[in-house]
């Protein structure tokens, strides 16, 4: 009972990390009906913004206490990716919005690839290590939770209230949901759709890199590659939650993270990303708009 | 009038002047951190960091000129340039075409065939083994794998992100099997390619109520959990090791290419010993592989399968309404598509003589996609250019050994290889959205057969 309860407490926090980019697919593909391909590569990016902003301030102010450390870190993480997805959603896009389906997703993919490879010629292809950031570690019984893990979940969930906050209260959430219903006419009624749009991407990418850093402080390493298998576990979790809901997204992280702690602690850890993915497929298969999603009605 | 003519002109500098400091700007702060510092590892393998801030300076000047002469040069020119053919008012109608343009495929052919000799006549035998085997044979596997992917995707409109899947089916069938069971490679042939279609069918009957993205994501769930099962079932295909020493493909039984062997090629014809003789037999095979893919694809274009695939892509619900089954329809392009993946994968596997799941990441499938939509999805001479552009672009960079005395001798053009075909695919997509060749050429026609734009059909070859 504790081991799995150690589970569940691990599972969660991974999952609220799977949670936050997630939200980020889920919104952009709500708003323009596109797999944001470079999502996770956004994540990978917010995680080398946080590492770097470490480096530097433990070099300038050795003994700046962690909780403000850790603040700039997000902070400055948040506007760097906001900012780098922001352009990206400009330059390779915008301008093929009104193209076929399958244009923007080839430059989704394409950025992808420009990212990874980016970081890895510019900051080397090796692991890059950091110190612990935070080392507090508490006792209940057996079980051992670290002061991170209550820290990631506890930001994820201020973060998520937040974040729930603007969709459905503040006229810009309004902007966000007219646009997804229906572009056009968001448009005709002053909606400046442009504007909403690239919000979302910033939205999106402050989300990734908050969880960009918090992966970083999980396990106190970043790596040019680290976008892709997170950014596919994000994505299965924003379509098992159903894709273009934002509750769905966070339901669906979380699943994803404790099928995969459970799974390492009970079956097999060579495994557990088979069985992510075998999760994803057999949901699909019977339940295609996922367990959140509302079913999308064919027109003729 | 003239000095009308003066105040746009200066409108249009002062903008870009505006624009050209605002990109400036923006490239600033985008690659201070990630430009501007650059973290390494010490002798004690502690993370730490140095400022570059010239680099830097190199990115934010590039970014700001460039935009600058966009917005103050090059686009009121492309803008006064359309301007004046809207005036003319002639559309653009390709009617007379060049000799070159007709008998582009039968020149593309007859060059082919040549290439392996031309090669060996330039380069002599050891030289041309480069242009043999990294141009040749290598852009082929990929032509051949985009041609296997546009059954699937560009004639039925299904979004499949886990071809690859297919290719390392096909490739462990031809490792497994000639190791344990000393099969030969004519044999393994169509077997893998037989393995690759059953797989195809097992993928993809689970997946036929999905559409369009949803489609997208299992199948590349499909595509990793293939390679996951490959690097962790140890017992069969040795993880990440691979699987090494796999048996070279024979003349038919007749010659070997194997050294020290009685029926020997070069013995054979006394010939000085080479293993250019090998790679020429190789790229020979691949090419014929190639041509029986796009003979297929042609016939079955016109057949009513081929047909019920186009329908398929276009509209789904009109398919079933007139009767077609979309069960079979799906499961056939899937099949067919898969098979030729095992075939390119059996062919990979005989090439290199060493298979590991290291070759089948998901980056290969986004790769071949790539090649699919930017020839123009359905055209196999668009396919097949873009195959040439990119992997022989950036096959072209490992050679450029002179970018060494340019930039130091630390430079390895290598490392740039993936960045460049991604920032290609991009730039690409952003200037012929449909792909390379952008028009098609229906099946079926009245009285004369017109090409038409690609945005006239949903997406594919219509």
């Amino acid at each position: 009972m504790e081991y799995f309860i150690q589970q569940l407490a691990n599972g969660l926090t991974l999952g609220s990390i799977y949670g936050l980019v997630a939200i980020g697919y889920t919104m952009v593909y709500g708003i323009i009906g596109m797999i944001n391909f470079a999502h996770g590569d956004i994540f990978m990016l917010g995680g080398f913004a946080a590492l770097i902003v470490f480096l530097i301030l433990t070099t300038f102010f050795a003994g700046i206490p962690v909780a403000l450390a850790l603040l700039l870190m997000l902070v400055i993480a948040m506007l760097m990716t906001g900012l780098w997805n922001w352009t990206i959603e400009r330059i390779a896009y915008r301008p093929l919005r009104g193209s076929f389906r399958l244009a923007p997703l080839i430059t989704a993919i394409g950025m992808s690839i420009v990212l990874s490879n980016f970081i890895q010629v510019t900051q080397g292809p090796r692991n890059k290590p950091i110190p612990p950031l935070v080392t507090d570690v508490y006792h209940i019984g057996n079980i051992t939770i670290s002061l991170k893990q209550i820290l990631i979940v506890v930001i994820t969930s201020i973060l998520l209230f937040a974040f729930w906050y603007i969709v459905n209260k503040t006229p810009l959430g309004r902007a966000q949901r007219a646009t997804e219903q229906d572009r056009k006419m968001a448009a005709l009624l002053g909606v400046d759709v442009d504007r909403t749009i690239s919000i979302t991407f910033i939205m999106g990418a402050a989300l990734a890199a908050v969880a960009g850093t918090m992966y970083l402080m999980y396990y106190g390493v970043a790596s040019f590659n680290d976008g892709f298998i997170p950014g596919v576990k994000a994505f299965t979790a924003a379509v098992l939650g159903g894709i273009g809901s934002l509750p769905g997204a966070v339901l669906g992280g979380l699943l994803i993270g404790l099928i995969e702690s459970l799974w390492s602690a009970y079956f097999s850890i060579a495994y557990k990303d088979v069985a992510t993915f075998a999760i994803l497929a057999i949901v699909l298969i019977f339940k295609p708009t996922g367990i959140l999603g509302r079913p999308e009605v064919e027109k003729v | 009038m003239a000095n009308g003519y003066q105040n746009v002109q200066e409108d249009v500098m002062a903008k870009a002047v505006k624009e050209g400091a605002i990109a400036g700007i923006i490239a600033f702060l985008m690659f201070l951190v990630f430009v501007g510092i650059e973290t390494y590892q010490d002798i004690n393998n502690q993370l730490v960091w140095r400022t570059r801030w010239g680099l830097l300076a190199v990115f934010v000047i590039v970014a700001a000129v460039g935009r600058f002469l966009t917005v103050g040069f090059i686009k009121p020119h492309l803008d006064k340039r359309k301007l004046a053919k809207a005036k003319t008012g002639i559309l653009e109608v390709s009617e007379e075409k060049s000799f070159f343009h007709k008998h582009f495929l039968k020149i593309a052919l007859v060059f082919l065939l040549c290439y392996p000799f031309l090669a060996m006549m330039i380069f002599g035998r050891q030289g041309s083994l480069k242009y043999v085997d990294n141009f040749g044979i290598q852009i082929l596997i990929y032509v051949m794998l985009a041609w296997g992917l546009n059954i699937v995707v560009g004639l039925a409109g299904l979004l499949d992100l886990g071809y690859v899947a297919f290719y390392a089916v096909g490739a462990y069938s031809y490792a497994l099997l000639s190791a344990h069971f000393g099969f030969s490679f004519w044999l393994l042939l169509p077997m893998a390619g037989i393995l690759a279609a059953l797989w195809g069918i097992i993928l993809g009957f689970p997946v036929l109520r999905l559409r369009g993205d949803y489609l997208a994501i299992v199948t590349l769930a499909f595509g990793e959990i293939i390679r996951l099962v490959l690097i962790n079932w140890t017992d069969v295909t040795r993880g990440t090791f691979g699987i090494s020493g796999i048996a070279k493909a024979t003349f038919f039984g007749i010659w070997s290419f194997d050294t020290g062997t009685a029926n020997n090629f070069a013995k054979v014809w006394g010939l000085p010993a080479s293993s250019v003789y090998y790679k020429m037999f190789l790229f020979y095979i691949i090419l014929a592989l190639c041509m029986l893919t796009a003979y297929v694809t042609i016939r079955l274009r016109r057949m009513p399968i081929g047909r019920a695939w186009e329908a398929l892509r276009e509209d789904e619900i009109a398919c079933r309404s007139l009767g077609i089954n979309t069960v079979a329809t799906k499961l056939t392009a899937f099949a067919t598509g898969a098979m030729f993946g095992g075939f390119a994968g059996s062919f990979f596997a005989a090439r290199q003589g060493f298979v590991s799941p290291e070759s089948f990441v998901f980056l290969e499938s986004a790769v071949i996609l790539a090649i699919v939509v930017l020839g123009g999805m359905g055209s196999l001479t668009g396919i097949a250019i873009a195959a040439v552009v990119m992997v022989g672009g950036t096959e072209l960079l490992r050679e450029m050994e002179f970018l060494k005395h340019v930039f130091g001798p630390d430079f390895t053009p290598e490392l740039y290889r993936m960045l460049l075909f991604g920032l290609a695919m991009i730039i690409v997509m952003l200037f012929k959205p449909r792909g390379f060749v952008g028009t098609r050429e229906p099946t079926a026609f009245l009285r004369t057969r017109k090409a038409v734009s690609g945005s006239f059909t949903k997406e594919g070859h219509g």
